[in-house]
């Protein structure tokens, strides 16, 4: 017993690793408290685009040796509230409006990249994360964005509810829905950019939806969803970074096996909504 | 039923609860979903809304609870505007929501007074008892606790019901309420719906079922994108209006004082009901 605390202390006596920890607890409380609402209102696709799309960004920022997190945050931001506002005035499908940013916005993004010498290991580290590099101005920055993100969901949270549950509804009682929209899509880009030196660029998505997805198997309260979330999301974050520093492999993608492990667990094995209850549940019907 | 110190826009108590004037929706190709359409609703009534699949009976309902914008013709509820009012329940048909959304059904039911509450503000006890309040008014108070997904259309429909409550709405749109359910269910609806109609809501009910729209209503709207009958419905189920209505859809076996209506107009997805 000793041996295995010993095991999960001990790394965390390095400094990296103790940044590392922390950021991976930020992220993997944030990242599922948010994906509850993307997973609910079908926004996965949206989250992934807003993900890459921030990418000219963050390369922008790192060849002007800006902090990463301003640029992103910028373009991020940016493009959350000018997809709403495209999707809104043509005629073309949302999907396909978002896919066009998207796709365009990381082509730009990875050709400024790779005019650069060191475009290979810079290009993976955007893509995958870097939990190990995680320096203490981005654990404040992160800290920071993160409360703020926390509290704004807290106190428009049942305006959120609405929202999501009975868009017609939220309508009628005459909130602001175009505001409450924006406000949403403007948290899940900071959310993303918090995210990205933890995961990176291509996992954020999982961070997002596959914890967020698991809890909405296993629980059928909003707030209990989130609570469930955050929590696989952090235990996955915390071991995901164990597992990457005792078996060497990149902190990121081990995060998002083990946040995709546990969902398919989940889906399997959950009580009433699990493949095997429902299978029970239809065979006794029969 | 109202304490108008909670409204942010006040009632003009001698304007009608609802006045449509001229109202029209029309599409950008150029055809209408609705084409001029004028009545006035006095009083608090039970009033059917019947028409034929794509009569524009949904339209009506989210022009009128200021969902959707005009293209032109106007609509007041005590005199203003719908954007103006917090008083307006529109209850969705059923197939619109998502049952599987993880909410209880007192969460939905206090979804009808979060902008009572007003914003950055959680529900108060008061909040609660209002909610607690329209859960028993609907019969529904021992499935407080329950997820939306976990009950009958009849009471799923009642927990609707209880949130226009709650909301204290003064004008309620309700989009087929009583499609697929059966005659006890529906008849508990009505119970319902009569007693929101005593406590001064104009409540309007869109329908397919020509039989309920007869019997249980006090005055019924037969629409198919124009207004073709306003009125008591034994005046707007006169085989003429019906026919223009439904056209080939409808068999109007008519007597002297009453038609005898055997019409096919159920919903998409739905057996085709018949009735005699």
């Amino acid at each position: 017993m000793d041996e295995i605390l010993a095991a999960i202390i001990t790394p965390f006596q390095y400094g990296f690793m103790l940044r590392g920890l922390l950021a991976a607890l930020i992220v993997g409380v944030l990242c599922p408290v948010l994906g509850s609402y993307v997973v609910l209102r079908g926004m996965a696709f949206l989250g992934d685009a807003l993900a890459h799309i921030i990418l000219p960004g963050v390369v922008i920022a790192f060849l002007l040796g800006w902090p990463l997190s301003v640029g992103a945050l910028a373009v991020g931001i940016l493009a959350a509230l000018a997809i709403g506002a495209i999707s809104k005035s043509t005629e073309i499908k949302e999907d396909s409006v978002i896919g066009i940013v998207f796709a365009g916005a990381f082509a730009l993004g990875v050709a400024l990249l790779s005019m650069q010498r060191s475009y290979a290991v810079d290009l993976a580290h955007i893509l995958f994360g870097d939990l190990l590099g995680v320096a203490d101005a981005d654990l404040w920055l992160m800290a920071a964005l993160g409360l703020i993100v926390l509290i704004t969901v807290f106190a428009f949270y049942k305006e959120f509810l609405v929202l999501s549950f009975d868009p017609v509804l939220a309508t009628t009682l005459r909130l602001p829905v175009d505001f409450l929209q924006n406000l949403l899509l403007v948290l899940l880009a900071i959310v993303i950019v918090i995210s990205i030196q933890a995961v990176g660029v291509a996992l954020v998505l999982a961070m997002l939806i596959t914890p967020a997805s698991a809890a909405y198997l296993l629980t059928r309260r909003l707030p209990v969803m989130m609570a469930l979330a955050a929590g696989l999301g952090s235990v996955s974050a915390v071991l995901g970074l164990l597992l990457s520093f005792y078996i060497n492999i990149a902190s990121g993608p081990a995060i998002v096996l083990l946040e995709t492990l546990v969902f398919f667990l989940v889906l399997v094995f959950a009580p009433g909504r699990g493949l095997i209850a429902k299978r029970r549940s239809r065979k006794s019907a029969a | 039923m109202q304490t108008f110190l909670q409204h942010p826009f006040d009632h003009d108590q001698d304007a009608p609860p609802l006045r449509v004037r001229n109202l029209s929706l029309q599409y950008d190709s150029g055809g209408y979903a609705l084409r001029d359409i004028s009545f006035s609703l006095e009083g608090h009534k039970l009033t059917a809304v019947v028409g034929p699949n794509g009569a524009g009976k949904t339209t009506l309902f989210k022009l009128i609870s200021g969902t959707l914008h005009p293209t032109s013709g106007s609509i007041d509820v005590y005199g203003e505007g719908p954007g103006k009012h917090v008083c307006i329940a529109y209850v969705p048909q059923r197939s619109q929501v998502d049952w599987e959304f993880p909410v209880t059904v007192r969460e939905v039911v206090m979804m009808g007074r979060i902008r009572k509450i007003g914003l950055f503000r959680w529900p108060s006890s008061r909040d609660w008892d209002h909610v607690q309040a329209a859960l028993i008014r609907v019969g529904m108070e021992k499935f407080s606790d329950r997820q939306i997904g976990a009950l009958s259309g009849g009471q799923q429909q009642r927990v609707f019901l209880a949130q226009a409550i709650s909301q204290e709405a003064e004008v309620v749109l309700l989009d087929e309420p009583l499609t697929g359910l059966d005659l006890p269910s529906q008849d508990a609806i009505f119970d319902i719906m009569q007693s929101m109609r005593n406590e001064g809501a104009a409540v309007l009910v869109a329908t397919h079922d020509l039989n309920l729209a007869a019997e249980h209503f006090d005055q019924a709207l037969l629409l198919n994108r124009q207004l073709i009958s306003f009125g008591p419905p034994e005046e707007v189920f006169k085989r003429d209006n019906l026919i223009n209505a439904y056209g080939a859809q409808v068999h109007v076996l008519s007597g002297e004082d009453h038609a005898l209506v055997l019409a096919d107009t159920c919903c998409e997805g739905e057996e085709p009901h018949t009735h005699g």
